[in-house]
């Protein structure tokens, strides 16, 4: 700090004075140096502020832009430090019964492939892998091996040991891939409505598993969405049920020598599918190919939902129930039932040449199974009505269940449906549909009336009713007609009586068409359509038997009576009690008396 | 005065910047066992999904049926059957009163029941 000048120093305004100058002009001078020193200084502070300043700005841009480029060139990493922990799900949702059984999961499991340049010694790796898995080509390993080939596939899933045993051989060029493979614990058990998977896109490391069929491909979307990988998809179907349904089903398949066997098992009032079943089946662990064979012999056909048939006499009860709704009939009304029926060239008679005749009242009409009498009864009822009702019981469209064959399922109608299509539907022949159809409509017809959807996927909490077909009174009609088809032991059913369970149903019994049209004469679909209890009805159970015949007797009986009727009849004594249905003991004047309390 | 507030500054900068390195440390140490405790946890959920296969695979109805058959010398295991159900007044009460009257006296309990018991 230097010391101050003073603005007029003495000795130079003295000696200005006494020259005459003015002392004036040397305070200026003064204050004009002082302030340029001032200027100076200041400037110079200004300018190193501003220097700081900069070399801030500076090292804060310097150190943002190290930063991403630090961000942009590391390689992702998940957060570590989240404390909940990020689970390691599977990659595909598993699927369950309604009980939480496991019916489909997942297994972790290994691929084999090779990268020949690798390799050490070639041919003696190729012979192990020959020894090792039986079902490859030796020489054509070898080839590969020692060829221009840079990486081959050699099995998709291998077991442990198999991956144990690859591993001894020692070779480097033989690695491993990770793989996640679908496996049902249960095998065959519930084939059809499973389907199956296949592998999508692979890679080295992971391979996509997509649904090929059933359930896993009609919903593949949830099963593969990864939000889902904790929360399995949750059938309607019983597990125990299923089973108990396939070993009486199969049981009965082999007594009566038939080809196919299918059952629905659905839950009344809410259109659940508790049990369904289709006889052959296959193991979902490893899928048959299609070899070229029939729909009816390979054991990938679903006969429950993919199976049409002309269902016969179960198509009945719509008619009495139809001419009961629409008023033309009451259980009692005589209907005339004298064959043969003759419209136009064609004559409609009764099974084996029975007569039922003159006059049978709409109850008899069912429990007799009288061909006759449904024709009259059609015939009153009409093309436009009977299309219309048939319609409202859903026989109009694929049925909504899900499974991808499903959509492709349509029943088959008649193409011009003249009068004469009227009254060979009404007992049954002409129109072809599904058992799973027919399961609906008996649903939707004797729950008290009401549509039902059917579905695979467990319904939790209120069902909403569908809308209405028939009246309460009609149903409860309706019921009361199946329950004496069993329990008149003049019914074609009376084999289907089971001790306490009140079964009411209806057979059926068609000849299958030939290929070359017309219809075979020994050659059948036996179906027979029950509910239980019949009162309150729970459950519908349809059974259908392809080629059935009771050889017990003199000569092979092939009714529906005779082979579906006992099958079904096993299957319901042994699954209503697993269903939780307690056995009661019938009392019409106890039915009687609930029908009044709740009218 | 200033000179020991600059003492206590910069001795205050030390003590933070090797907290801030034990820190570091035990973090990346915290890091290191999260991740590994995660491998695990992995493990076994892979086991865990294993397991349940297994299970639903050796409690698949058709092997506790055939199970079931074999073993019924000793077991006696038959399908569930509608006559197997009951009502509860078919159920007899117990023999109430004769055990009332033998125990009525506190005295006599240890010795009365081994005298019921065969």
């Amino acid at each position: 700090m230097s010391i101050r000048t003073p603005l007029r120093p003495l000795a130079r305004v003295l000696s200005a004075r006494s020259k005459g100058e003015n002392p004036d002009t040397i305070e200026r001078e003064n204050l004009r140096l002082r302030h340029e020193e001032m200027r100076d200084s200041s400037r110079l502070r200004a300018e190193g502020r501003l220097l700081v300043l900069g070399l801030c700005f500076v090292s804060a841009f310097v150190v943002v832009g190290l930063k991403m480029g630090q961000v942009s060139a590391t390689v992702p990493e998940e957060p570590r430090a989240e404390a909940s922990g990020t689970p390691i799900l599977a990659q595909r949702a598993d699927i369950v019964d309604r009980n939480g059984r496991i019916l489909a999961t997942n297994r972790v499991t290994n691929s084999l492939y090779a990268q020949p340049q690798e390799m050490i010694d070639p041919v003696h790796a190729a012979q192990e892998l020959a020894r090792i898995f039986p079902d490859l080509d030796q020489d054509r390993l070898i080839r590969d091996f020692t060829g221009k080939r840079k990486f081959l596939w050699i099995k998709k899933k291998i077991a442990p040991e198999q991956q144990q045993a690859v591993h001894d051989i020692g070779e480097p060029g033989l690695l491993f891939g990770p793989r996640e493979e679908r496996l049902y614990p249960n095998g065959k058990l519930a084939a059809h409505i499973l389907g199956g998977t296949k592998f999508g896109r692979e890679g080295v490391m992971s391979a996509e598993i997509v649904g090929q069929s059933g359930i896993e491909k009609a919903r593949d979307s949830y099963l593969s969405d990864p939000s889902n990988g904790d929360k399995p998809l949750q059938l309607s179907i019983d597990l125990t049920v299923q089973s108990t349904v396939r070993e009486v089903l199969y049981g009965g398949m082999r007594m009566l020598d038939a080809k196919g066997a299918a059952a629905v098992m659905m839950d009344a009032q809410t259109g659940e599918i508790v049990a369904m079943v289709s006889l052959p089946d296959f193991d979902p662990n490893s899928r048959p190919t299609f070899a070229g064979q029939k729909d009816g012999e390979n054991p990938r056909f679903n006969r429950a939902v993919q199976g049409v048939y002309e269902l016969g006499s179960t198509f009945k009860i719509f008619a009495a129930a139809q001419a009961m709704e629409i008023g033309i009939a009451t259980p009692d009304t005589l209907i005339e039932a004298k064959p043969p029926f003759r419209w136009g060239k064609y004559t409609i008679g009764e099974f084996e040449g029975h007569n039922y005749g003159p006059m049978l009242s709409l109850n008899d009409m069912i429990v007799k199974s009288s061909n006759v009498a449904t024709a009259h009864v059609a015939q009153q009822i009409g093309v436009e009505r009977q299309q219309s009702f048939l319609k409202s019981l859903g026989f109009f469209e694929a049925t909504p269940v899900e499974l991808s064959e499903a959509p492709s399922a349509k029943p088959l109608l008649p193409p011009h449906w003249s009068e004469l299509s009227t009254l060979t539907i009404g007992f049954g022949h002409g129109l072809s549909a599904s058992p799973l159809h027919l399961a609906t409509a008996y649903a939707s017809l004797l729950n008290g009336g009401t549509r039902v959807e059917p579905t695979l996927i467990k319904r939790t909490g209120f069902t909403p009713k569908g809308p209405r077909v028939v009246r309460e009174e009609v149903s409860t009609a309706s019921r009361s007609m199946l329950r004496q088809v069993v329990s008149n032991p003049a019914g074609t059913a009376s084999f289907a009586e089971v001790p306490g369970y009140h079964v009411g149903g209806k057979t059926g019994t068609a000849n299958k068409p030939k290929p070359t049209g017309g219809y075979y004469d020994d050659r059948n679909i036996n179906t027979f359509a029950s509910i239980f209890p019949a009162e309150n009805p729970k459950y519908v159970l349809i059974v259908t038997m392809d080629e059935a015949s009771d050889t017990s007797g003199p000569k092979p009986r092939r009714t529906a009576g005779w082979t579906a009727v006992p099958v079904a009849a096993e299957v319901i004594r042994r699954t209503a009690p697993l269903l939780g249905l307690r056995p009661e003991i019938e009392s019409s004047a106890q039915a009687a008396l609930t029908l009044t309390a709740s009218r | 005065m200033r000179s020991f507030y600059f003492i206590v500054s910069a001795l205050m900068v030390m003590g933070l910047a090797f907290w801030a390195y034990q820190e570091n440390y035990a973090t990346q140490q915290v890091l290191r066992n999260v991740s590994q405790i995660q491998r695990d946890i992995g493990h076994q959920r892979e086991e865990l999904a294993v397991l349940k296969a297994e299970w639903a695979y050796l409690n698949r109805p058709e092997r506790l049926r055939d199970l079931a058959e074999i073993n019924f010398d000793r077991l006696g295991l038959l399908p569930f059957l509608p006559e197997q159900f009951g009502r509860v007044d078919q159920i007899s009460f117990p023999a109430e009163e004769d055990l009332l009257f033998e125990l009525s006296n506190p005295v006599d309990v240890v010795g009365s029941l081994e005298a019921i018991e065969p």
